[in-house]
């Protein structure tokens, strides 16, 4: 589903991504940890076309697709979805306007007519209970004065009502407390099939005892530097990064 | 002098004509109106007020008046759309600046109601008429004021007595209709006396090609304990010139609503002057525009709390792009005594080109002790965080900047206290930043 081929990737004239390769297949759940400052955000940044970040080199395929053409509605229509560590607030657009010019954008692209506004009401309540937001919540701006559990759960939202192919999850853990982290978990292993797939950002275990990785790899200066099963995430939470950045000649 | 001239010397001329084709309480302000448009003239672009507005340029053309009163053969009713549909209204039409008589709303007023021609109204009740005609718009500080004074003829009233709620809004059209380049001298009184309600929407349309001035005066009276709402709809032409001069005052525990809206025009300028006469007074005045091409909005506003105990919430925003100009001059001045004053003033402006302007000056004076106020000013682009994010959603840019556009000034849309009317503006301004309003949607003829 995507193959990531020697990517390097700067911002602000920096290089952050400095050679990554990375291969998903559809019914896969990839965890990507590591240290802070290693570019794990970077990485999905890239993927999901900020503009804000400049691929010097390498190559991304998605489904087919050189993935890096694309313009970031395009990747977003073609069945990626990033779950933003930052959620952006934006007052006025509601919630329901907001999603509706997604979903019909989405099926435009799919040649489909626009869905009908008893449909769309329909569709937002199934997938609202997923992640248990509320009403209320679906009926203001965008984000605008939720809590970070609500943005969150407003993310995985999103995710539901998009179907994405290809989901990436960036810290999406983080501000969340147990409860908060349960759901939001739960409504991701929902939305899991066979036929999608999903990249875990995170830096702790914790996540992944709710949403169970195939592989885990590890992301350290730029390059992914360990992959192995979700064995690998145990250890890092018993020994921390230290001993990787070792293995690394650093320490 | 040069401008004004032609105005001197159409006064001179006709001044037989022009008050035998109106009334008495129309009248009688009009030898001193003349003699303050001779002295003071058009503001010069000197002044620090009228600055980005070149007054004379604007007067300049030889613009027909139809001081004659000569009929306009046109039926409103079918040149004229409603962009506001499901807003059940009792609706009047002006076309240029003669009251269209022909076919009035059937539904009826409460009793003791007034709405229609200013000239009808003030022959048949001049003492009503005296009482409020031209009492809050003087003549003595402002050219503009004045010559609007000096050959004014007609206008559209509406009168609502003490303890009368008028529950239906009344909506008044304004249109102009000519074949050659024409000045209308507008008039608007609205009065709302004291425990009485009442809500007017007014429209602006343009149906032909040829220029068109509308120099308008309007004077709002609110009574103590009267609620009055005003919401103004420009949608007239790129080759429509307005200058607008809006008067309102308010007595003790009167709420007022001012909300302008502008989507078409050529070059507006709108000044209103609110003077908060009793205590508890509550004034929201509110505006929006969405300019391109060449559009030009000139808003200033003077809101002057005299009493203690009033609220002002003023807020004015702009969306400009392509080469349109955008100015905002606000000053809310607290006098001396009129302490627990609360009076907030903000202007907002989304630049989308390099080519466009705003030019923004927000202004406090307080001379009282112990007030709440603030002002703010922000000039702009849309925000690229948000922009992108709704892009990762697969919504367009195009889209997601029409949509973060229409967000920008719904709050401004959201001080209009008509829920019916509100929805319809929301849309109207969707429809507008899609392109979906021709200069004039309203108007058959365009189609």
């Amino acid at each position: 589903m995507l193959e990531i081929k020697n990517l390097h990737a700067n911002v602000n004239g920096k290089e952050i991504l400095k050679g990554i390769n990375l291969s998903v297949k559809a019914g896969e759940v990839h965890a990507i940890m590591g240290p802070n400052g290693s570019g794990k955000s970077t990485l999905s940044s890239v993927l999901v076309g900020n503009p804000a970040f400049e691929v010097t080199e390498g190559e991304v395929t998605f489904n087919g697709k050189n993935l890096l053409e694309l313009s970031p509605e395009d990747r977003s229509r073609e069945g990626l979805f990033l779950s933003f560590q930052y959620p952006v607030e934006i007052p006025g657009v509601s919630m329901v306007n907001f999603m509706r010019a997604a979903v019909n954008e989405h099926r435009k692209y799919n040649g489909l007519p626009p869905v009908s506004a008893t449909e769309f009401l329909k569709l937002m309540r199934e997938k609202r209970a997923i992640v248990e937001l509320d009403n209320k919540l679906a009926s203001r701006s965008v984000n605008e004065g939720f809590s970070g559990g609500e943005k969150k759960r407003n993310e995985i939202f999103q995710m539901a009502m998009l179907e994405p192919k290809l989901s990436i999850l960036d810290e999406t853990d983080s501000g969340l407390d147990i409860d908060a982290l349960r759901i939001v978990a739960s409504g991701v292993n929902k939305l899991k099939t066979a036929n999608n797939a999903t990249i875990v950002i995170t830096h702790y275990q914790r996540l992944l005892d709710y949403i169970k990785p195939d592989i885990v790899h590890v992301l350290y200066k730029g390059r992914i530097v360990k992959t192995a099963g979700p064995e690998l995430a145990l250890e890092l939470e018993e020994k921390g990064y230290d001993w990787i950045k070792k293995e690394m000649g650093d320490l | 002098m040069k401008t004004e001239q032609q105005y001197i010397d159409l006064f001179t001329q006709y001044e037989d004509l022009i008050c035998r084709k109106s009334v008495p309480v129309l009248n009688a302000l009009r030898a001193q109106a003349f003699a303050d448009f001779e002295r003071l003239g058009f503001p010069s672009l000197k002044g620090e007020d009228y600055k980005y507005t070149d007054v004379e340029k604007a007067f300049a053309p030889d613009y027909g008046i139809n001081i004659n009163r000569l009929n306009i053969p046109v039926n409103p009713y079918d040149v004229f759309h409603c962009d506001v549909p499901n807003l059940s209204t009792s609706l009047y039409f002006v076309v240029n600046d003669s009251f269209y008589d022909k076919e009035l709303p059937k539904a009826h007023l409460p009793v003791g109601v007034y709405a229609g021609s200013l000239c009808r109204f003030a022959s048949e009740y001049p003492e009503i008429a005296a009482r409020y005609y031209g009492k809050l718009a003087q003549t003595s500080a402002n050219g503009v004021v004045a010559l609007n004074t000096m050959l004014a003829q007609d206008g559209f009233v509406v009168y609502v007595p003490k303890h009368t709620v008028v529950e239906r809004p009344i909506q008044l059209v304004n249109i102009f209709r000519s074949d050659v380049d024409t000045m209308a001298n507008r008039r608007i009184l609205f009065i709302v006396e004291e425990n009485a309600e009442a809500r007017l929407l007014v429209c602006d349309h343009s149906i032909d090609d040829v220029k068109f001035f509308s120099n308008q005066v309007i004077e709002i009276f609110a009574g103590a304990n009267a609620r009055a709402d005003y919401y103004d709809l420009e949608e007239s032409s790129v080759s429509t010139t307005r200058f607008s001069n809006l008067f309102v005052r308010l007595e003790a525990h009167s709420s007022v609503v001012v909300n302008g809206v502008t989507l078409t025009n050529g070059l507006t300028r709108n000044n209103y002057f609110v003077s908060l006469e009793g205590e508890g007074a509550d004034l929201s005045l509110c505006g929006m525009s969405v300019l391109d091409k060449e559009q030009q909005l000139d808003t200033y506003s003077l809101v002057h709390h005299k009493v203690p105990h009033c609220t002002c919430n003023e807020l004015f925003k702009n969306i400009l792009n392509d080469r349109a100009i955008g100015a905002f001059s606000g000053r809310i001045l607290v006098e001396q005594g009129a302490d627990k004053t609360e009076a907030y003033q903000t202007n907002r402006n989304l630049c989308a080109t390099r080519e466009c302007r705003m030019y923004s000056k927000p202004q406090l004076e307080i001379y009282a002790d112990d007030v709440k106020c603030s002002h703010g000013m922000s000039t702009g682009q849309l925000d690229e965080n948000a922009l992108f994010y709704m892009q990762s959603r697969g919504i367009s840019r195009d889209e997601a900047r029409m949509l973060l556009s229409v967000a920008f000034t719904s709050d401004v849309i959201e001080h209009v206290r008509l829920e019916a009317l509100k929805d319809r503006l929301h849309k109207l301004v969707e429809k507008r930043f899609r392109g979906e309003l021709a200069k004039c949607a309203g108007c058959r003829i365009c189609k």
